[in-house]
C-alpha cells in the first residue's frame, strides 16, 4: 500500500504515549488514534499493540482501569502517569533532535561540505 | 526485607496468575469486539465482522503469550512449568535418576567433608577475640624460644607484639578427692588470658600480678568442658583446693565455653601459672635457658600496622642477640611465626588438607564428566523430542533452560543428600577420640560455611554437566532428525563424550593409584623395622611426681616397680625408659653431643644432634632392640659409677666410623660430662615413621633420673590379664600412683595416626574413583551398544563372530579405558611423590602398585562392560531388523 511507513523499532512506545497523552483510551482506541493522528500512514498489527501496552504499564508509564466504551462495551482504559508524561516529553525531544539531525544530514548538498 | 518483598510479589504474581490471565483474555476479546462493532457499522454481517476482526488482530496466541510475558509473570511461570516438566521426565527414568543422584551425593559429600575438615583445621581461627592478628613462634627441635628465659627476652625485647604470652603442656595427677587421676593442662604465663582478651565464665583468671617468683601462684582455671564434665557445673567450685601432683592449687575460675586452649588438636583440662611448673614437672625449667621443654609456643597480637614479615625479622634479631649473648644455650637459627594454635602443625596439616581438597575436587570433576556424558547421551536419545519441540515453535533457549533445570535439580538433590551425609560424618569426626589418655580436639563441627559450600558445589556441578549437551541441542536440525530418526549418524571422530570419559578414567586412575600407594605404604610401615619389636609389649606410663616422689626416692621407687613386675608369672623381661619410649606420643628428646676433643661446647661445634634416652638394664631386651656390640647396662651403672652410654649404629658410624670402632670411646654431653660408649644397638625409628635415620644414644636411668617414665613389660600373656596383674602389683607398692597401661602397638596409634588417616582418606577416595569409573564406562558402553543395535544386528546377520561384535560394540570404551588408565597411572605415580612425606614407605616405584593399578582398572573395565557386552551378544538380528 503506498503511503504506508514501516515503524522504526522503539517508535511504537512513543506513538502509544502520544496517543494516550491526548486523553484516556482503550487499546482499540489507541490504534484508532494513532491511525488518525498519523494520517493512516502508520500500520500496526492490532495484536502487537498489547505487549507494548503492558510493557509500558509495567514500567509505570501508563496506568490502566476498567471502564465502559462509547458503545457500552467493557474495556480497559489507559492514561499517562506522571512518570509517563515526563518520559513522553523526553522521548519527544529526543525524537525531534534525531529527526532534525537526520533531515539536515539527508538534505546536505555537495557544495555545503 | 527487600528479598522478602520480592518473594511476596513473585508469589502474588504466581497465585494471581489465573486472574491476570483472565483479565488479559477479556481485554483482547474486548478489542476484537470493538473492532467487530466498527466493522459491523461499516455494513458487514455480524459473523463476517467477527471473522475479519479476528484476522486483523493477527496471531492471537502469539500476542497473548507476548503480552503475558510483558506483564512480567511469565518467567516464573515458564520456570515452574519447566521444573514440573523436568520432574516428570526424570521420574520416567528412575535408573538414570538414582545413578546420577548417587554419584553426586558421593562426590559432593566427599567435598563437603574435606572442606569441613579444611575449614575446621586450617581456615578457622582460634575461638578468641581478634584471632586474626594472633601469631606465635613455631615449635622447633632446637632450644630457641622453647625455653622460659628466652621467651622472657623475646617478650621484653621485641617491638612487634602488643604483649607476648606463652604456654606449655603439663601432665599431672589431679586429685579432687580420694585418688589422683591423670590430667592434662597448660602451664601458662600470667598474661595468657589478657593476651587472648578473654573473660572468665566464672570467678577470675590469674594475671601477671599473681606471678611473684617460682611456685608463688598455686591457682588453677578450669576449661568449661572439664568443669562441666568433672564438676557437673558446680558453681561453688571456685575457691576449692585440689591437688596437682600432691601440691595444693586453688580453683579460681572457669574459662568461657568455646575456649579449648591455644592448640588446635589438644584440649586441656585446666590452666595453671607457669611460675608453678616445677611442682608438676618435677624440675625447674624457669631458669633453664638451654631447655627445649620450657615453652611450647609464645604468641601475641601483632601491633597495628606491623606485618608478619616485620615481626619475623624482629623476632630473628632478638634471636641473633640471644645467640650472641648465650652461645651455648641458644641454638635456633631462625624463627618462623605462624598462626597461633597451628604453629607447630601448620605446614603438614595445610599441605595434607590441600592435597585432599584437590583429590576431592578431582572426584567431583570426574563425577561431572560422568554425568555430562550421561546427559549428552540422554540428549542424543531425546533428539526426536527436542526436534519436535523446536518444530512446534519452542525456542532453543527454552529447551536448553529445561535441560539445565533437569541437571540442576539432580545436582541439588545430590548435593542435599551429600551435605546431610557429610554433616553426620563431620559430627562423628569432631567427637572422635582415637587415643585413650590424650584429649584430641578436632574442631570440625559443620557450620553455615559448609552449607553454602555444598550448595555452590551442587550448582556449579549442575551447570558443568548440564552444559555438555548444549552444543548438541543448538546444532540440532529438527527436519533432519524427525526424518531420519535418532540413530541418524555414527561418526568415527572423537566426541565430547569420549574426551569426558577419557578424562574421567584418567582422574579415577590417579585416585586408584594414590590410594594404592598409600595403602601399600601403610602396610609396609606397620610391618617395617622400627628398631624394636612392639608386639607382646605392654607399656606402663607413670609419673612419680603425681604421687609426690622426688629426688632419690624416684629411682628407688622405679627399681621397686621393675622388680615387682618381674615377679609376675609369664613376664619375660621388664625395662624402663624415662619420658617416652620411641614413637610414643611423637615425643622425643634431642640432645647435642660433642667429640671428646671439643673444648668450646657451643651449638655449632656439636658432633651430632641425636635422640637421647635414659633406660634401665634389660630395656633393650624388653624392647626387642638388638645389641650389636659391647654390653647392656647393669644395675651397677649407677650415679657413683663412671658415666657410660649405649649408642645406635648410626651414632657410632657418624662419629667413630664403625660400630666396633666406637666401643670404649668417649663423647661429651652439653654439660661437659665425658661418657664412655659400652655398647652399640641397632638403628631404629624414634620420633616419626617418616624420619630419616637419626643417631641415638642411651644413658643408664640411674645416672639420668626423671620422674616420668614408661615401663616396658614383654610377655606372651593376654594383655587384659597382664594389665590387671600389673595394676595389682603397682597398687601394692603405692595405691595413689596413677598409671596408664596399654599395649605398645596401641600407643603407636598416635604416631601412625597421620598415615592411617591419610590412607583411610585416600582409600575412600580411590574407592569412589573406582565406582565412578565403573558407572562412567558402563554408561558409555551401554549407550554405544543401544545406539548401534541395528548395525550390530546386521553384522550378526551377516555372520560376524562374537569377538568382532564385541569389538564393534565395546572397542571404543575399552580403548578409552586403556588410554585413560595409562595417563592416570603416570599422573598418579607423580602425585605419589607427595604422599611419600606423609605415608612412610610410600614409593611410586613399586611393581606391586603398578601391577595393582593395571589389574584394578582392567577389573573395573570388565565389570563395567559386562552387561552391555551380554546385551550385544544376545542380540537377535531378526527381531531387531523387523522392529526398526
Amino acid at each position: 500500500m503506498p503511503g504506508e511507513a514501516q515503524l522504526l523499532p522503539g517508535t511504537l512506545d512513543l506513538l502509544i504515549l502520544k496517543a494516550v497523552s491526548l486523553g484516556p483510551l482503550h487499546g482499540y482506541g489507541v490504534l484508532l488514534r494513532i491511525g488518525q493522528i498519523s494520517g493512516e500512514a502508520l500500520l500496526i498489527e492490532q495484536g502487537a499493540l498489547y505487549p507494548a501496552l503492558f510493557r509500558l504499564v509495567r514500567q509505570g508509564l501508563l496506568k490502566a482501569s476498567w471502564g465502559t466504551s462509547d458503545n457500552n462495551r467493557r474495556a480497559k482504559f489507559y492514561e499517562l502517569t506522571a512518570a509517563g508524561r515526563r518520559r513522553f516529553r523526553e522521548e519527544t525531544e529526543g525524537w525531534n533532535r534525531l529527526a532534525r539531525a537526520m533531515t539536515s544530514a539527508l538534505a546536505a548538498e555537495p557544495e555545503e561540505i | 526485607m527487600r528479598l522478602l518483598a520480592w518473594f511476596r510479589s513473585v508469589a502474588a504474581k504466581f497465585f494471581s496468575r489465573s486472574r491476570a490471565a483472565v483479565e488479559l483474555e477479556e481485554e483482547l476479546r474486548s478489542h476484537i469486539q470493538l473492532r467487530g462493532d466498527d466493522l459491523q457499522r461499516s455494513g458487514l454481517s455480524s459473523a463476517e465482522a467477527e471473522r475479519r476482526a479476528r484476522i486483523e488482530f493477527g496471531a492471537y496466541q502469539k500476542h497473548k503469550e507476548e503480552s503475558h510475558e510483558a506483564l512480567g509473570g511469565n518467567f516464573i511461570e515458564t520456570f515452574i512449568q519447566d521444573v514440573r516438566y523436568s520432574l516428570r521426565v526424570l521420574r520416567k527414568s528412575p535408573g538414570f535418576l538414582v545413578a546420577a543422584v548417587a554419584t553426586l551425593t558421593l562426590a559432593i559429600g566427599a567435598n563437603a567433608v574435606v572442606f569441613g575438615i579444611m575449614d575446621g583445621l586450617v581456615l578457622r581461627l582460634l575461638n578468641v577475640p581478634q584471632a586474626e592478628s594472633l601469631y606465635g613462634t613455631e615449635y622447633g627441635a632446637d632450644p630457641g624460644f622453647q625455653s622460659y628465659p628466652n621467651y622472657l627476652d623475646l617478650r621484653d625485647r621485641n617491638h612487634s607484639f602488643e604483649d607476648l604470652a606463652a604456654f606449655k603442656m603439663v601432665f599431672t595427677g589431679l586429685n579432687t578427692g580420694s585418688n589422683p587421676v591423670s590430667s592434662a593442662g597448660y602451664a601458662t604465663t600470667g598474661n595468657y588470658f589478657d593476651v587472648l582478651r578473654l573473660h572468665p565464665y566464672l570467678g577470675r583468671f590469674f594475671t601477671s600480678a599473681d606471678e611473684r617468683g617460682p611456685n608463688s601462684a598455686p591457682f588453677m582455671v578450669l576449661t568449661w568442658a572439664f568443669w562441666h564434665s568433672h564438676f557437673q557445673d558446680d558453681r561453688t567450685v571456685i575457691g576449692r583446693i585440689v591437688e596437682l601432683d600432691k601440691h595444693p592449687f586453688t580453683i579460681i575460675g572457669v574459662a568461657p565455653p568455646g575456649f579449648h586452649g591455644t592448640l588446635l588438636f589438644v584440649s586441656p583440662d585446666f590452666f595453671m601459672p607457669i611460675v608453678n611448673q616445677q611442682q608438676v614437672d618435677g624440675e625447674n625449667l624457669l631458669d633453664a635457658r638451654g631447655s627445649t621443654q620450657g615453652i611450647f609456643e609464645a604468641f601475641g597480637h601483632l601491633k597495628p600496622r606491623v606485618t608478619l614479615a616485620q615481626a619475623t625479622a624482629d623476632a630473628n634479631s632478638v634471636g641473633a642477640y640471644l645467640a650472641k649473648t648465650h652461645p651455648k644455650e641458644f641454638g635456633q637459627k631462625s624463627v618462623l611465626l605462624g598462626r597461633t594454635g597451628l604453629a607447630s602443625f601448620d605446614g603438614n596439616v595445610r599441605e595434607f588438607t590441600a592435597a585432599l581438597m584437590l583429590l576431592a575436587g578431582l572426584i567431583l570433576l570426574a563425577a561431572c564428566a560422568n554425568l555430562g556424558g550421561l546427559f549428552a547421551a540422554r540428549a542424543a536419545e531425546r533428539s526426536r523430542e527436542v526436534a519436535l519441540r523446536l518444530a512446534l515453535g519452542s525456542s532453543r533457549a527454552r529447551i536448553l533452560r529445561q535441560l539445565l533445570i533437569e541437571a540442576v535439580l539432580i545436582s541439588i538433590v545430590g548435593g542435599a543428600a551429600g551435605l546431610a551425609g557429610s554433616v553426620v560424618l563431620l559430627r562423628q569426626i569432631s567427637l572422635w577420640q582415637p587415643f585413650p589418655g590424650a584429649a584430641l580436639h578436632l574442631p570440625v563441627e559443620p557450620d553455615a560455611k559448609i552449607y553454602v559450600f555444598a550448595l555452590a558445589m551442587a550448582l556449579v556441578s549442575g551447570f558443568l554437566f548440564g552444559i555438555v549437551p548444549v552444543r548438541q541441542v543448538l546444532r540440532a536440525d529438527p527436519w533432519e532428525i524427525v526424518k531420519a530418526g535418532s540413530s541418524a549418524r555414527l561418526g568415527r571422530r572423537v566426541t565430547v563424550r569420549d574426551v569426558l570419559l577419557g578424562l574421567q578414567i584418567a582422574i579415577c586412575a590417579v585416585l586408584v593409584t594414590s590410594s594404592m600407594v598409600a595403602v601399600r605404604g601403610l602396610l609396609r610401615s606397620l610391618h617395617g623395622n622400627f628398631g624394636f619389636e612392639p608386639r607382646n609389649v605392654m607399656l606402663v606410663s607413670n609419673n612419680l611426681a603425681m604421687a609426690g616422689y622426688s629426688g632419690d626416692q624416684v629411682p628407688a621407687m622405679q627399681k621397686r616397680m621393675i622388680a615387682a613386675i618381674e615377679t609376675i608369672p609369664g613376664v619375660a623381661s621388664v625395662g624402663l625408659v624415662n619420658n617416652y619410649p620411641p614413637l610414643v606420643y611423637t615425643a622425643a628428646f634431642r640432645a647435642r653431643v660433642f667429640r671428646e676433643t671439643t673444648a668450646d661446647l657451643k651449638p655449632s661445634n656439636a658432633a651430632a644432634n641425636p635422640f637421647g634416652y635414659a633406660v634401665s638394664p634389660q630395656y633393650f631386651q624388653a624392647a626387642g632392640t638388638g645389641l650389636l656390640a659391647g654390653r647392656d647396662f647393669t644395675w651397677d651403672d649407677n650415679k657413683d659409677a663412671p658415666r657410660v652410654a649405649v649408642v645406635n649404629r648410626e651414632f657410632a658410624g657418624a662419629i667413630f666410623g664403625s660400630p666396633s670402632g666406637a666401643l670404649g670411646r668417649y663423647f661429651k654431653l652439653q654439660d661437659g660430662t665425658r661418657v664412655q660408649i659400652v655398647g652399640v644397638v641397632e638403628n631404629g625409628k624414634y620420633l616419626s615413621l617418616t624420619e630419616d635415620q637419626a643417631p641415638a644414644f642411651f644413658l643408664p636411668f640411674l645416672q639420668a633420673p626423671a620422674v616420668q617414665s614408661f615401663l616396658l613389660v614383654r610377655s606372651n600373656r593376654d594383655p587384659q590379664q597382664l594389665t590387671a596383674a600389673i595394676r595389682n602389683k603397682l597398687s601394692g607398692l603405692d595405691a595413689g600412683l596413677p598409671t596408664q597401661i596399654d599395649t605398645w602397638n596401641n600407643f603407636l596409634d598416635v604416631v601412625m595416626f597421620p598415615a592411617r588417616v591419610a590412607t583411610m582418606a585416600l582409600g575412600v577416595m580411590g574407592l569412589m574413583g573406582a565406582m565412578l569409573s565403573i558407572t562412567g564406562i558402563f554408561g558409555m558402553a551401554a549407550y554405544s551398544v543401544s545406539k548401534r543395535l541395528r548395525e550390530l544386528g546386521i553384522r550378526i546377520a551377516l555372520g560376524a563372530q562374537r569377538t568382532e561384535v564385541l569389538g564393534t560394540a565395546l572397542g571404543r570404551a575399552l580403548k578409552l579405558l586403556a588410554i585413560g588408565s595409562a595417563a592416570g597411572l603416570v599422573l598418579g605415580l607423580l602425585a605419589a611423590r607427595v604422599l611419600a612425606s606423609i605415608v612412610y614407605g610410600a614409593t611410586p616405584r613399586d611393581p606391586f602398585v603398578m601391577g595393582g593399578v593395571v589389574v584394578a582398572m582392567s577389573l573395573l573395565g570388565l565389570v563395567a562392560t559386562w552387561i552391555p557386552a551380554q546385551r550385544a551378544l544376545s542380540l537377535d538380528p531378526l527381531i531387531l531388523l523387523r522392529e526398526e
